[in-house]
């Protein structure tokens, strides 16, 4: 079963190993998008993953977008129940909607709510069991959020992004973020940005198709894999581009991402060829049944 | 129409079709009644076919003679599960798709109603923007229209949404950088005269007729259930608004309106505030919604507005106003001019938003655009729809055109056609442009050969 709901996102992010290590402890995870393609599906991939039952991992989701309830409904689609995951303390949801650094002292007032919650994270992960403070993964979602609660202090929120980049070295967890990367393209110096796109050891970008709208493909995603010494000795970039599309499954009331691999000129020299075995996203509409396959 | 064969060898009964006057009852009780008829039969069986909504008689009960019956289907939620009974080879199971939404909204609060993934829409006051948008404007969402500073079509926009909130006797809050916002709600709209909806109605119940399903196209590419089927409801849900009629005074009392004039407050504390306990008044429970409650500002970032060069202030005011009607049962439409912002700022502006239209204006003699285009003379403007919103879920919703024309009809009702491209002239031989998915400029060049 945990084979045929394996897509290429998730080899790509190489997940498609075993679950224990965690892959990506320890690695910087930076999703960026923009508005007319959102990448909060690749977070909620991610978070799908992170909660499998093979896997012991801790999240500690720092929400400024959307209340609970949002995630909530969208996982269970997945197959994953956040409020046991939550009850069992496998999935920490800090509600951050309404947070505000007052601009009373511009200065210390922004600082001092990022301060805050960096400090409720370390608390947070100190205050975990023995064995699972190994497997902690920190999820953002949306640094541009946090920018606005900072008021616009983008030198607050690089320094909190350092300290929790810090933590990734130190209790060896894993940090993904999500950006609009849309927002910066047209500052002359997106110190935010770069600095990010610097750190992060996997880059996804989800971009509109160049060719504009289309009813059956929602948009281009590309996985960037800055090698480390981890895997297995491996290093070198991985660039992987593909197709992707989302949709509901009524019947089985399952989200199945499938993704399609698709045709990217420019990067043709770094990619490998990747051959498949057959399915590797299935949808079931009633008693018809779809496969995409994957040709080279 | 309804025809009874008469029994052969088989004995079966069957009857097909349903004509649309006739109710369902009526149906079920005939059926029953030739059932009784035929009970004598040591196999009774009768062939029927239904909108598989309605599942009151159990089909497994009924053995199905033809599959072809399943063809006969109706518009509607219904779309979805007879492909699967058509497709099928025995056994449809009908009852496993029907939505009861015909239960659950008719009853609640008129002006709302039940979507996908536990939402709730409100009307936007267009009919053509709540189908576009797949059935309007989801509670608890953030609006936003990105006005053109050429034309004022977003005012068009902001009074059918506002009509329609008053026709509702939903709770309206309007901020507006003017001297007298109040004035502004002597400009809204009264609904339509019913003879006009009436003419409308039976053209569009026309086409919607008989319909077969061997056109298994048109319901494959579509996998949006659709919601707006309910006939007697569409004219509570939604009111055909005619832009020379006023409202009656007698919808602006003081307790339903709001108005808030934003020009001359220093900072958006005071809207803030403002805004803050109208939400509070709409705070969403677990249970029943109880009234929905709107929320207009128009032009937030306009510059006669003292916190127009404030950026961030305005960010954290947007962040701050949808985290609060994220938990309520409102919705909050704000329209602005992106020109005036820098593009960093418009960029996270229509980051925040859920669902993004912009309005735009096209000029009034432009010969290339009224050969591009058809209608091009009844064009008022252009509408963009560059995001929907995704409450609950993660599957974007995928439309089918992005740009649409704005025209009044009889200079009275708004409605949104999608673009088409004009008859090509056999001379000119050129103008392969257009499409209906073409962004707001329009221009598309013209191929010569």
């Amino acid at each position: 079963m945990e084979n045929q709901n394996l897509n290429l996102l998730d080899r790509a992010l190489g997940l498609d190993g075993p679950s224990e290590p965690w892959p990506l402890s320890g690695r910087v995870v930076l999703i960026e998008d923009c508005v007319e393609t959102s990448g909060s599906f690749v977070l909620h991939q991610l978070v799908k993953r992170s909660l499998s039952p093979t896997s012991s991992n801790v999240i500690i989701f720092v929400a400024f977008a959307n209340p609970f309830s949002h995630y909530d409904r969208i996982l269970r689609k997945l197959g994953c129940n956040l409020v046991t995951q939550r009850d069992n303390k496998r999935f920490i949801f800090f509600d951050m909607l309404m947070l505000r650094c007052p601009d009373v002292d511009e200065g210390k007032s922004s600082e001092g709510g990022l301060v805050l919650l960096y400090e409720k994270i370390l608390k947070t992960i100190c205050g975990l069991p023995g064995d699972k403070k190994d497997y902690v993964t920190i999820m953002i979602d949306d640094i541009s959020l946090v920018e606005v609660a900072a008021n616009g202090g983008s030198d607050y929120v690089l320094d909190f992004l350092h300290y929790c980049h810090a933590l990734t070295s130190e209790f060896d967890c894993s940090l993904i973020t999500l950006n609009h990367e849309d927002i910066y393209s047209s500052m002359e110096r997106p110190t935010l940005i770069l600095q990010m796109e610097y750190l992060a050891d996997i880059l996804i970008k989800a971009e509109p198709l160049s060719t504009g709208l289309a009813t059956d493909v929602h948009g281009q995603l590309t996985v960037l894999n800055k090698g480390t010494s981890h895997r297995l000795g491996r290093s070198g970039n991985k660039i992987h581009n593909f197709h992707y599309k989302l949709y509901v499954v009524l019947w089985r009331k399952k989200l199945v991402i499938s993704i399609d691999k698709g045709y990217s000129s420019e990067k043709r020299s770094f990619r490998r060829t990747y051959h498949v075995n057959g399915r590797l996203g299935f949808w079931n509409l009633n008693t018809l049944c779809v496969t995409h396959l994957l040709n080279g | 129409m309804k025809a009874a064969q008469t029994p052969h060898k088989k004995e079966v009964p069957c009857v097909f079709g349903r004509p649309p006057q006739l109710p369902i009852t009526k149906i079920i009780r005939l059926s029953a009644a030739l059932l009784a008829r035929h009970r004598r039969c040591s196999t009774p069986t009768a062939a029927l076919s239904l909108p598989p909504r309605v599942c009151s008689l159990r089909p497994e009960s009924l053995s199905c003679r033809l599959s072809t019956i399943y063809s006969w289907h109706f518009t509607g939620k219904t779309k979805l599960c007879s492909v699967d009974a058509a497709m099928a080879t025995t056994k449809p199971r009908l009852s496993s798709f029907s939505r009861n939404l015909s239960a659950v909204s008719s009853s609640q609060t008129p002006g709302v109603k039940c979507g996908p993934n536990g939402t709730m829409f409100v009307s936007s006051g267009i009919a053509d923007l709540d189908k576009i948008l797949g059935g309007g404007f989801p509670l608890g969402s953030l609006v936003m229209v990105m006005e053109d500073a050429e034309a004022p079509h977003h005012m068009l926009l902001l009074r059918n949404f506002m009509s329609q909130g008053l026709v509702h006797g939903q709770p309206l809050l309007y901020a507006s950088p003017s001297k007298d916002p109040r004035g502004f709600l002597g400009t809204l709209p009264s609904p339509a005269s019913l003879k006009h909806d009436k003419s409308r109605d039976r053209e569009s119940e026309q086409e919607k007729g008989l319909r077969i399903a061997w056109q298994y196209k048109k319901y494959m590419g579509e996998n949006q259930p659709n919601f707006d089927s309910h006939r007697d409801n569409k004219q509570d849900y939604c009111n055909e608004f005619d832009l020379r009629k006023p409202l009656e005074r007698h919808y602006f009392t003081r307790q339903r309106v709001n108005c808030v004039g934003i020009q001359d407050s220093k900072n958006l504390a005071a809207l803030q505030e403002h805004c803050a306990s109208f939400l509070a008044q709409h705070q969403r429970n677990d249970g029943s919604c109880a009234l929905a409650g709107r929320i207009a500002i128009q032009s937030l970032c306009a510059p006669q507005c003292e916190h127009s060069n404030m950026d961030w202030e305005m960010l954290s005011f947007i962040k701050s106003l949808k985290g609060m009607v994220r938990s309520s049962n409102a919705v909050v439409v704000i329209t602005f001019p992106p020109s005036l912002l820098s593009l960093s700022s418009t960029k996270r502006w229509q980051h925040m938003a859920d669902t993004l239209l912009s309005v735009a204006a096209i000029p009034d003699e432009d010969k290339e655009l009224a050969k591009l285009l058809s209608g091009y003379q009844d064009m008022v403007g252009l509408l963009n729809v560059h995001k929907v919103a995704r409450l609950n879920t993660q599957v974007p919703f995928i439309l089918e055109a992005t740009t649409f024309s704005i025209k009044l009809q009889k200079r009275r009702f708004l409605v949104l056609e999608c673009l088409n491209q004009a008859p090509v002239d056999g001379s000119s031989g050129s103008s392969y442009g257009t499409s209906g998915s073409c962004s707001g400029s329009s221009k598309a060049g013209t191929l010569d050969f």
